[in-house]
């Protein structure tokens, strides 16, 4: 009936229009009555070929083929060349009488008829097969209203399609083959045995469910999208309608198939059952398929979430290929993210509705649930189902194992990495390098920081960490940023300093690490890592599109903050609010590593009065004595030491009040501050530290106080959040004195950093009196 | 952005993921300061190629003072970060006499109950 309706279409056709090539007639089309006669003729038949309503009963009839053959022809090929027609036609014929409201109908009915048959069907591979009338159904919907843009996302869903069909045919083919069943009704947890097919089925499933973020779902949102724009009156909101319907019933079919196949099964009738659909599948006569066996599948079922990740990419293909069908549907693309919207609105909609669906189902074959669906049992089984649910998550998520988390997080780097990098390929005419000195450098600094990996002592990992610190600062002032220069020198002296005053309570050497995974892994995940961050770095360069927003920082930077150096310009005043709550996560830290320190001293202190050991120094003399012995021993360097401090503290504020225009700032200013306060504890001993003449911490909150109070006085007067005064006054001898009020932010950073430093210096330090033997007797040899 | 520097940012990546990949606290620290050192290279030389520093009145063409200002953020949180680790070695070798990374338990409990519920229902 098909194709002698076709036929005979066709002929009129060419009968009218003097040609039988398809381009000819699109460029130049007909009219008239013989010719509205002739598209009704050539649509049937394109129905007919591609299992439209009413002629969709062939399709399941024809599952009687070996499943492989049916991936092949049902799937992507066969059923797919009414719908090419249908498409070619489309843009010129569209508007023509009866083709939108035939083709709208036809394809809405085949879509949700098909969908509920699938619904229905206990036989997973009728249940595709019903399925793909739908899927065909919402394809002729597409294509066939005539818009470039859905002919666009038809094609993309032809491509959707065959995918994730091919795959779940080939998986109940595999099923079939395993089991010598294809019944949904024998089929139940069947997941537990074949793990690894049923991952697959899932991944074909969400794509056929057009879930996010497989290409289904690109394809799906596409065509909403494009219904949505539709200017065409009520066929196209029917049509819009009858999609979403049918997404709701493919939604719920798609869950189904995955329940029925591998999870829950389809509940049986309950007596009589195994004269009518045989026994359950023995789970002990159910062997794993071959690899190779589960490949094809696995392959198309990742294709499918490939695609969709990487949907800008597979976009200009399908554009490519749409054009052929509408030229002006060769500039659309296809997007991963949507953006909120009614299209993702009507997604998600579909997702919950579908799922829904499925599972009122389910309960209805059960038998055991007839009560109705009501506000209360929803509520409370999406409660129930939350707590089951997040506590798989977190079962699965959460093993427990840093090294894993690590690993897990480490892999989503470098997926990241790896997407980002393909979007924008490196440019290949990246120099070698930017001058002889960044080689020198650069080698130096990775020769430092490779060498901390054969480091057996801690001291040495720690030196050689601090050594790569300082290589890193030069390679920054050859990059033209002295104050990050600056800022990373004195950060990692600060970082040793640090690391000498804990390092002296662990032991020596680091012991052999137990290992949680082969070396090799660990390796190889080390190298993946930065060979990916390497090529990402090179990428990086490429994604820059010349808009700068430095630019603007560095026109504005004198007019409207005062100030000529940018780099401090921009962090106290352009983006000063970020400095506040950055300048608050240190006090943060500073608190925490006071109170870890505090609590691990109260506990061993504790343990020594149990023990007896500090029973002989009761109230810490002796102790202050050893600590004072920790500082110089040579009255020089002893006498030098306290000359120099107070020089340093000068320097330093120096250096924060110069910071507006020259290298310099706040952050600098405050880490020499801490530096000359170090050399007075290693002059001073303990003294320095005495808890009842500083508190460092009192420091942190006199910064902090004073850089949230500059911050918030411009308010008082009207203006915006750390907006700059400039102040210049006329002293005498000094001439001209300019004065910004943000130099006074950079004061509280400067007390502020120096106040943290200090209070984890003090901490580690104090730590170091209530060791009665270990460090100072170590010290002493 | 030039091939050695983008090398450099990979070998600083690749020796900090080694490190932060052990069981030894301390270890880790230096793994996590070589990672925040890859991680500040990294947003600077995106920012462009060597130039002048961005003070106005030097001559030549300036560099982008944002990257500067964010990397200088970063160094100054590194410094943080690694303080606090360093507390957090620290504690862990008094209270507990070693500074490996122990698995945490409260997870290890839920995965076991959820392994155990998950075999009752197999059977």
């Amino acid at each position: 009936v098909g194709g002698l309706a076709l036929l005979a279409g066709l002929v009129l056709l060419g009968q009218q229009s003097a040609t039988t090539t398809i381009s000819a007639l699109v460029a130049n089309p007909p009219g008239g009555t013989i010719t509205t006669v002739a598209l009704v003729l050539v649509l049937v038949g394109a129905f007919a070929k591609s299992a439209q309503f009413p002629f969709h009963f062939w399709l399941p009839g024809a599952m009687a083929a070996p499943t492989p053959v049916s991936a092949y022809l049902h799937s992507a090929t066969m059923v797919k060349a009414g719908i090419v027609l249908v498409a070619r036609l489309a843009p010129a014929f569209a508007t023509v009488g009866p083709w939108r409201p035939l083709v709208v109908a036809v394809g809405g009915l085949s879509l949700l008829l098909g969908g509920w048959r699938a619904l229905r069907e206990h036989d997973a591979k009728l249940a595709l097969a019903h399925g793909t009338v739908s899927q065909l159904g919402l394809l002729v919907i597409l294509v066939g209203i005539g818009d470039a843009k859905l002919t666009f996302a038809g094609t993309a869903m032809i491509l959707a399609h065959a995918l994730c069909k091919a795959a779940l045919f080939l998986v109940v083919g595999i099923v079939d083959h395993q089991t010598n069943t294809r019944d949904l009704r024998r089929l139940a947890g069947l997941g537990r045995l074949l793990p690894g097919l049923a991952a697959v089925t899932a991944l074909a499933a969400l794509s056929m469910a057009a879930v996010i973020p497989t290409f289904g779902f690109v394809a799906k949102e596409a065509g909403l999208q494009g219904l949505l724009d539709l200017r065409v009156g009520a066929v196209g909101a029917v049509a819009l309608v009858a999609v979403a319907l049918g997404s709701v019933l493919t939604v719920a079919y798609s869950v189904r198939l995955v329940d029925g196949l591998f999870v829950r099964g389809v509940p049986r009738p309950d007596d009589g059952a195994v004269r009518t659909v045989g026994a359950p599948i023995d789970p002990g006569r159910v062997h794993c398929p071959a690899r190779g066996f589960v490949a094809p599948p696995a392959l198309l079922a990742l294709l499918s979430v490939v695609f969709g990740l990487a949907a800008a990419r597979v976009g200009e293909v399908i554009a490519a290929v749409a054009a052929s069908l509408d030229p002006a549907s060769g500039t659309k693309h296809l997007v991963l993210w949507p953006g909120w919207g009614p299209a993702l609105a009507i997604s998600v909609g579909t997702w919950v509705v579908g799922a829904g669906v499925a599972e009122v189902i389910h309960r209805r074959a059960h038998g055991r649930d007839p009560r109705p669906v009501t506000a209360t049992r929803v509520y409370a089984s999406l409660y129930d189902g939350l707590l089951v649910g997040s506590r798989r998550v977190t079962a699965v998520v959460q093993s427990g194992s840093l090294p894993v988390y690590l690993g897990i997080i480490l892999l989503t780097l470098l997926a990241g990495l790896a997407y980002s990098v393909w979007e924008g390929v490196p440019r290949p005419d990246a120099p070698f390098a930017d001058s002889p000195l960044q080689v020198v450098l650069a080698v130096a600094t990775g020769a430092l920081a490779l060498g901390v990996l054969r480091a057996r002592r801690r001291f040495n990992g720690a030196l050689l960490v601090g050594g790569s610190g300082y290589g890193l600062a030069l390679v920054f002032l050859a990059h033209g940023a002295p104050d990050l220069a600056v800022t990373q020198f004195l950060v990692e002296t600060l970082v040793i300093v640090m690391f000498l005053l804990v390092l002296q309570h662990l032991p020596d050497q680091f012991r052999p690490p137990p290992s949680w995974a082969p070396k090799a892994l660990r390796i190889g995940l080390s190298v993946a890592v930065g060979v990916m961050v390497t090529v990402f770095a090179l990428a990086v360069s490429s994604a820059r599109d010349g808009r700068s927003t430095g630019r603007a920082y560095i026109e504005r930077s004198l007019d409207e903050a005062g100030g000529k150096n940018v780099v401090n310009v921009t962090l106290v005043d352009f983006r000063g609010f970020d400095t506040l709550g950055e300048i608050t996560v240190l006090a943060v830290a500073a608190i925490g590593v006071v109170n870890l320190v505090g609590v691990a001293r109260r506990e061993q202190r504790r343990k020594h009065l149990t023990d007896g050991t500090d029973r002989a120094d009761p109230d810490g003399t002796r102790a202050d004595d050893r600590a004072h012995r920790l500082g110089f021993r040579s009255i020089v360097l002893s006498t030098t030491a306290r000359g120099l401090a107070p020089v340093l503290a000068v320097l330093a504020v120096f250096v924060a009040a110069r910071g507006h225009n020259a290298p310099g700032g706040g952050f600098a200013g405050g880490l020499i501050l801490s530096a000359a306060l170090i050399l007075g504890y290693l002059a001073e001993g303990r003294r320095a530290f005495d808890p009842r003449r500083v508190r460092p911490l009192v420091l942190v909150g006199v910064g902090l106080a004073l850089a949230v109070a500059v911050a918030v006085t411009p308010l008082c007067f009207g203006d915006a959040l750390l907006e700059s005064a400039i102040v210049t006054l006329d002293l005498p001898l000094v001439g001209a004195v300019k004065l910004v009020s943000s130099s006074l932010f950079d004061v509280g950073v400067m007390i502020l950093v120096a106040g943290v430093v200090l209070s984890a210096l003090g901490a580690f330090v104090q730590a170091d009196d209530r060791r009665p033997t270990v460090a100072a007797e170590e010290v002493d040899r | 952005v030039s091939v050695v520097l983008a090398l450099l940012v990979g070998v600083l990546a690749a020796a900090g993921t080694w490190l932060v990949l052990q069981h030894t606290l301390t270890r880790i620290v230096l793994g996590v300061a070589l990672l925040a050192n890859a991680a500040n290279l990294l947003v600077l030389v995106a920012g462009g190629p060597p130039a002048d520093a961005p003070i106005i009145g030097r001559d030549g063409p300036l560099g982008d003072p944002v990257p500067q200002a964010l990397v200088l953020t970063s160094i100054v949180i590194g410094l943080a970060i690694t303080t606090f680790l360093l507390a957090v070695s620290y504690r862990s070798w008094t209270i507990n006499g070693n500074d490996q990374v122990e698995d945490d338990i409260e997870d290890r409990r839920i995965a076991a109950a959820e392994r155990a519920r998950r075999r009752r229902e197999g059977r």
